[in-house]
């Protein structure tokens, strides 16, 4: 297996382990806010109690985020040499900021979050958990400035030829609002909501079915449901934004993720099928014109599809077929349970309905594989370009660097990822079996 | 050399200043994690441990920024070095993550065998990293092999040549002392007496690396002093080194320890600026090929993304300055023990 190769699996598997994490602390921070905020407006304990348990799991997943995130930093120069002199000038910008705005304010408040509960008084510790969350949505936004402008680059011309060609800016806002931005930015948020708010469900879910610490499960799922909903349906719409957008950007990508090979004709959306790439054909179940419709508003308007593209210059399509309906699929299922729940709790029925709160239970998983997904339906759906249009994956990697350079480092983030992916479960299943401590109050008038 | 101010230089001290804000920062939590394992009871080491707690993860992020803004200002070093330190960074990963999950899992179990893995992993993570950073510092001041296209050609087994390993020793020592001299101010009782004792010998054998080091760079690696020799009053750097470690002592001796630490976090600040006057303007020098060195000239960003960043650095840096120390202060004092700790 030649570098290239390796380091792409590498990369892969290192971000998708990291990408765990962060979802569940943007999403939860958010949910922190909302908790915390309600405690000092009503000054009621039980959403004081709330607040001390959750920001002890965020604490945790914190950890295991910021450690396998240092990893990300360098690996660029690690194993994307020749990339990272590409893309030096444009891209490292928008990394260094990421550090100077975002990882400062969340590390450092995080640290009042977590020790400063006698240190510092009510409001002050409601700011930290406020620059908690700004930091974590902070460092969503820049990372994924900096990989939308790989998908859709503006903002920067190309300087030299050949070995030495890199990119440089000439207009630094429109290298941050490229084309893709503002769609992906927000649609990754909606992820990260839809991850926290169903983290929080299931964990309530789990308390009303063991039928302990009932008052703080109804509670703690009220809030969770609410930003389920909203991040349930801010994904639809964002969703739909991002595909228009690729569909004019990156037209090989969205004819991979509908299968889609007729060079020019009207395209239908798959609710699942299965792609023979040999053959150049698609088979499932079509809801025929709908993708044309979705993007032009017109069922009859013809889409490009991957026949006119040389086949050097198209993704792997089944893989980015299979993950994107995944994603939407998963997609239709979150909005469906957000929907249920609101209406249950409405009925004044949620709290009771056993077979409903074991599906919760399990839900904290789909928005989780849906992340994935995206980002992998996503990210091959690019190749074979890994700055689109500009320079090739297999021209990216860095020269000093040998094929057993690159295992050997796999085989140690393989072995260390699964021993934090087990510390991981379980010491998040300690906290949780210990539940919420009684309010301090509470405490003085047991004997 | 001119000392032109222009924003190539200009970046070249900003990066340093973010790598010697992450030497002084992440160096005491390096030392404390070197000096960790030789305390004796469960107690003492998780007042170690709870002495960085809180603040450990943001002084990380100073060498994460720096690697972003090294990235961004220097993309050709960025490049040239990650790849071609590539199992040392890896191993320098790998050591950063241990000792991130040591801090975070070693207190939350009561087994015996559980609290001295962790401790072992904390330990062992702390020292490597501090080697690692130093052997790195060390062969770019030393050179490394690189072809025409700024590739490494060189190997793994190369980079432990001695001068790099020497330097590195001379890192860990700094930290260690660095350390010691944070714990010093961080406790008290008997474990405070203790500190006091490892500080005062941890600045000696410092000393002796710190001399070592010097005198086989100024025989061996004459360029590293050229800068020096030819603008004289740049040795008002060395002194002032010289004059910080010496004031450690003295304030150690009175009992400010506050003012130690100072003290030592200007000692190695001015270390820094002494790695950076003698490299200026290289970044990574090639041997035997000197024509192949990267220097501020032939690495650095476009102008316009350097005025970019310099006005990225001037809002963010302020802030992040300000509430650095607004935390600092929240967690000044003697370390409690309470049911957040560790
Ligand atoms: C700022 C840059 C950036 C960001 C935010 C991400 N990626 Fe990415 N990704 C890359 C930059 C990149 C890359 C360095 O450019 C790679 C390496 C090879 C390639 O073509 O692109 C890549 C490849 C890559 C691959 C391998 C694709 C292939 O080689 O066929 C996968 C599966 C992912 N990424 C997944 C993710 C996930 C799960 C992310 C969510 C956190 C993510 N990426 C964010
Ligand atoms: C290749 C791209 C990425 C790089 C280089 C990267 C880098 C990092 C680094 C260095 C940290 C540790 C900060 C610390 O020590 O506190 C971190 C944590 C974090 N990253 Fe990433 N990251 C990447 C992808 C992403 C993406 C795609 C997102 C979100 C959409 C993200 C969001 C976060 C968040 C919220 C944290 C805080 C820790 C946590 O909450 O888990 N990162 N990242
Ligand atoms: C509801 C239907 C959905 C639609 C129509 C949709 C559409 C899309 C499209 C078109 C992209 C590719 C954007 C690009 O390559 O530029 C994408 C990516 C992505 N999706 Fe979805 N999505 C949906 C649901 C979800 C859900 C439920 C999640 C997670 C909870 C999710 C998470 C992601 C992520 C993380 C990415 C990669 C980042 C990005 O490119 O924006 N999506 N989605």
């Amino acid at each position: 297996m030649d570098v290239g190769l390796l380091s792409r699996i590498q990369f892969g598997l290192t971000i998708g382990f990291h990408y765990i994490f962060p979802p569940l602390s943007i999403g939860l921070g958010l949910i922190l806010v909302i908790m915390e905020g309600t405690y000092l407006r009503t000054k009621n304990s039980l959403y004081h109690e709330m607040t001390r348990f959750w920001v002890k799991i965020f604490g945790l997943i914190f950890a295991l985020g910021a450690a396998t995130g240092i990893v990300m930093e360098f690996q660029f120069g690690t194993n994307w040499a020749t990339y990272s002199r590409f893309v030096g000038d444009v891209f490292g910008s928008a990394l260094a900021a990421e550090g100077i705005f975002a990882f400062f304010l969340e590390s450092g408040f995080l640290a009042i979050l977590l020790f400063g509960w006698d240190r510092v008084s009510a409001r002050m510790h409601f700011v930290a958990t406020v620059m908690v969350a700004l930091g974590a949505h902070f460092s969503a936004i820049w990372i994924v400035v900096a990989n939308s402008w790989q998908q859709t680059p503006a903002g920067h011309h190309i300087v030299g030829m050949g070995e030495t060609a890199r990119a440089e800016i000439v207009d630094f806002w429109q290298m941050l609002l490229n084309p893709s931005t503002l769609d992906r930015v927000s649609h990754v948020f909606m992820g990260a909501w839809q991850a926290g708010a169903f983290f929080v469900l299931s964990v309530s879910a789990f308390y009303l079915l063991r039928k302990k610490h009932l008052d703080f499960a109804r509670a703690s799922m009220k809030i969770a449901l609410i930003v389920a909903l909203v991040g349930s349906l801010g994904q639809l719409a964002t969703g739909h934004m991002s595909a228009r957008t690729v569909a004019v950007t990156q037209p090989a990508k969205l004819a991979a993720f509908e299968g889609h090979y007729p060079a020019s004709a009207p395209a239908g959306m798959y609710l699942f099928g299965w792609v023979d790439d040999e053959q150049g054909k698609t088979t499932g179940l079509q809801i025929p014109g709908f993708l044309s419709w979705l993007v032009y508003f017109d069922a009859a308007a013809p889409v490009t599809g991957l026949e006119a593209f040389p086949p050097n210059d198209r993704p792997p399509v089944n893989p980015v077929f299979q993950s994107y309906h995944l994603m939407v699929g998963i997609g239709m299922i979150l909005i469906a349970l957000a929907l249920g729940g609101l209406f249950f709790w409405w009925r004044r029925r949620l709290f009771e309905m056993t077979w409903f709160l074991w599906i919760f239970v399990f839900s904290v998983l789909l928005p989780q594989i849906a992340n994935q997904m995206g980002w992998f339906s996503a990210e091959v759906g690019r190749q074979p370009w890994i700055v689109y249009g500009l320079l090739r994956t297999a021209e990216g990697v860095s020269k000093s660097v040998t094929p057993g350079d690159v295992i050997a480092s796999i085989v140690m983030f393989l072995l260390v990822y699964i021993l934090l992916f087990i510390l991981f479960i379980y010491h998040l299943n300690e906290k949780i079996q210990r539940g919420p401590e009684a309010p301090v109050a509470a405490e003085g008038h047991r004997t | 050399m001119n000392f032109a101010f222009d924003l190539d230089t200009m970046w070249y001290m900003l990066v340093g200043l973010l790598f010697t804000g992450y030497a002084i920062l992440d160096g005491f939590d390096l030392g404390v994690g070197a000096l960790h394992l030789f305390t004796k009871t469960d107690r003492d080491r998780r007042v170690m441990l709870n002495a960085i707690g809180p603040v450990w993860d943001g002084n990380e992020i100073w060498l994460v920024t720096g690697g972003g803004a090294l990235f961004a200002a220097f993309p050709e070093v960025y490049a040239t070095v990650f790849s071609g330190f590539y199992m040392a960074f890896i191993l320098l990963l790998v050591t950063l993550i241990f000792r991130a999950v040591a801090i975070e899992f070693r207190s939350k179990q009561p087994m015996l065998w559980w609290r001295r893995f962790w401790d072992v992993s904390f330990n062992a993570g702390s020292l490597l990293t501090a080697l690692l950073i130093g052997v790195a510092l060390g062969n770019i001041a030393h050179g490394i092999p690189l072809d025409a296209a700024h590739e490494f050609t060189g190997g793994f087994w190369s980079l432990l040549n001695p001068y790099a390993v020497l330097v590195g020793l001379t890192t860990v020592t700094l930290f260690a002392m660095h350390g010691a001299i944070y714990m010093v101010m961080k406790t008290e009782g008997e474990l405070h007496d203790t500190m006091r004792r490892w500080a005062r010998r941890a600045i000696g054998v410092f000393s002796v690396f710190y001399i070592a080091t010097t005198v086989v760079t100024i025989i061996v690696l004459p360029h590293m002093t050229v800068n020096m020799r030819n603008h004289p009053w740049l040795f008002v750097v060395p002194v002032v080194n010289v004059l910080a470690i010496i004031n450690i002592f003295r304030q150690l001796r009175r009992g400010r320890d506050f003012r130690a630490f100072l003290s030592s976090a200007l000692s190695m600040a001015a270390l820094m600026a002494i790695f950076g006057i003698g490299m200026f303007p290289n970044l990574v020098l090639s041997r035997p090929d000197v024509a192949n060195s990267l220097t501020i000239f032939n690495s650095a960003s476009s102008p316009k993304t350097l005025g970019i960043m310099l006005i990225i650095a001037a809002i963010g840096m302020p802030l992040v300055v300000a509430y650095t120390t607004v935390i600092y202060r929240v967690f000044r004092g003697k370390v409690r023990l309470d049911s957040h700790s560790y």
